[in-house]
């Protein structure tokens, strides 16, 4: 783990701790059995197996938040959890393996208002911690649920209208409503509904006018209440509507949503609610939750990645023990990052280099 | 930040036709016309950096971010299914991806079905769709001479005139999918310059609008 990563974990542990959020640690093990039940909720299928000793199969854990619910008891009220942990996937392309850094929170329980509210804004707030250019992607997949059952597509066709919204693939959904002879209006709302982003403020008061007297109009009020509450501890404008984030409908429902950074090319924290794989799973609650991908922060530019070395203290191999540290202590209280040594390796490269001659240190590279 | 907009363009005539629609739609890159080997061109007076790569390869570009935005073939995104806004389709570059087979081909379905293609995820889903047996071979380049060799029963290629399946005694069996070439984002970018992607977009489809 690098600096940076080991910074952002520390500032998200305690954005979490202050909510009441208790840390959650696991195995690094699981049952294989539990993510082939559950492959499609998984990013990638691709799991690393192995047999234990008694001849069982187990993984390396691809995901968290599979043995988070698995391992919890329904309970009255609500668990709130987060974790710090490695996951381990085979990259695409490469087909290497990977161990990867993912932070993020569950709430299991009864999933109310405030509960989605309290969750977003910790989203966004986790997204503030690391960077200053920050977007928050919000949809609500009922509107988009309500909107194709009202069409009457086909279960097939339901499947690859998903799929083209969150590709926004405008052009390939109007062939699609039109092989499926869906009335031209409910055809027309459901590709307004694909070119519709940016702020709740913008896009709410056209969505309310797009879907009153619709099933979906009850969930846009619930985007509106929440994107309120969002608004109002200043999470107004970097917060952005888009019914392009869709998830796996199997597994989601209700709000979900995807985190990016500017610099970095893929979502750094994706989430949602996911009532329906806990009914998969047997649990009575509901949850919501989200996950950061830490490991693509390494994508940043960053300035310290241009030097091996803030200082270098160049001492002589004979140079009395009490003089190098001195020299040493006197760097580092100044604030440096000190790396002393006698030699100079070829290709190193520094900020400063400094040479110790006696008790005397002067600058000199 | 890097806040000119990287447009990833596919090197050969498809490429320079779309780059003479992003110039109308007003990101012109006057240096694009001197005729030179270097592949990056830019004008920061618009905000713009055009660069040339593989047909294959823009969307590579795009998913992973190097570029914000590019123009790819479907047959691309349908055979690696890149993790990008697909945002419009350019309605150029139309072709089609087909089966063909030697002249008079009769399929025996008592068999797998031996198939020669570059695209074998396409060839793949589509057989799979109808429960059809196959043998894929896997083949970069000069496919129709699979079905001749006895290498394989079809073929599942890009057919744009079907002169070269024509000269080699080969006809289309039928067809999997229409391709054309489409305007493809990465999906972090789109956050970050919605502006001048939203502005290419709606350009680039006024002025489809004209020539349908």
């Amino acid at each position: 783990m690098n600096t940076g990563e080991e910074k952002a974990v520390a500032a998200l542990r305690a954005l979490y701790r202050r909510y009441g959020y208790r840390h959650y640690k696991m195995s690094k093990f699981e049952e294989y059995d539990l993510y082939s039940r559950n492959k499609e909720f998984l990013i990638s299928d691709n799991v690393i197996t192995f047999t234990d000793t008694n001849g069982k199969l187990m993984a390396l854990k691809p995901d968290v938040t599979l043995s988070i619910i698995k391992n919890g008891q329904d309970t009255d009220g609500m668990q709130k959890v987060y974790y710090d942990e490695h996951v381990y996937r085979v990259a695409e392309g490469t087909r290497a393996f990977k161990e990867l850094k993912q932070v993020g929170l569950e709430c299991v329980g009864t999933v109310d208002t405030y509960a989605v509210y309290e969750v977003l804004m910790l989203a966004a707030g986790s997204l503030a911690a690391l960077n200053e250019e920050w977007v928050l992607d919000i949809s609500h997949l009922n509107v988009v649920f309500a909107l194709l059952e009202d069409a009457g597509l086909s279960a097939e066709d339901t499947r690859r209208a998903l799929a083209l919204i969150g590709e926004k693939n405008r052009h390939e959904l109007t062939a699609l409503c039109t092989a499926a002879a869906i009335p031209s209006e409910k055809a027309a709302v459901l590709l307004e509904l694909v070119g519709l982003y940016g702020t709740p403020a913008s896009v709410l008061p056209r969505l309310h006018a797009l879907l009153q007297d619709t099933a979906a109009a009850p969930f846009v009020s619930e985007l509106q209440t929440v994107s309120d509450a969002l608004a109002r501890v200043g999470f107004g404008d970097k917060i952005h509507i888009d019914f392009s984030v869709v998830n796996d409908g199997n597994y989601y429902n209700g709000f979900v949503f995807k985190g990016f950074i500017h610099g970095i090319s893929s979502a750094v924290l994706s989430g949602g609610q996911y009532d329906r794989l806990m009914q998969k799973m047997g649990r009575r609650a509901g949850a919501i939750g989200f996950a950061l991908y830490l490991d693509l922060l390494a994508e940043l530019p960053t300035s310290a990645a241009r030097y091996d070395a803030d200082a270098v203290l160049l001492y002589d191999g004979g140079a009395a023990l009490a003089a190098v540290q001195k020299a040493v202590t006197t760097l580092t209280a100044e604030g440096r990052e000190v790396l002393a040594l006698s030699t100079l390796p070829a290709g190193l490269r520094y900020q400063t280099l400094y040479q110790l001659n006696g008790e005397e240190v002067t600058v000199v590279g | 930040m890097d806040k000119m907009l990287n447009v990833a363009l596919p090197k050969g005539r498809l490429g320079e036709k779309v780059y003479a629609m992003f110039e109308k739609a007003g990101f012109p890159c006057p240096s694009i016309h001197e005729n030179n080997r270097k592949l990056i061109f830019e004008n920061p007076d618009c905000g713009v950096r055009y660069f040339w790569v593989k047909p294959s390869d823009v969307a590579i570009y795009v998913e992973r971010g190097a570029a914000d935005i590019g123009v790819a073939g479907k047959d691309i995104l349908l055979e690696y299914s890149p993790d990008v806004y697909e945002l419009f389709d350019l309605q150029t570059g139309k072709c089609r991806m087909a089966v063909a087979a030697p002249e008079g081909f009769r399929d025996d379905t008592s068999r797998a079905l031996k198939v020669a293609t570059k695209f074998t995820n396409i060839a793949r889903a589509h057989y799979a769709a109808r429960g059809r047996d196959i043998d894929i071979i896997h083949l970069n380049g000069s496919i129709e001479i699979a079905p001749i060799l006895g290498l394989s029963d079809v073929i599942v290629d890009i057919v744009e005139t079907g002169t070269t399946l024509k000269e080699n005694h080969l006809e289309v069996v039928e067809t999997v999918v229409p391709i054309s070439a489409r305007l493809i984002a990465n999906k972090a970018s789109f956050k970050f310059k919605s502006t001048p992607i939203e502005s290419i977009l709606q350009n680039l489809a006024l002025q489809t609008e004209e020539t349908l």
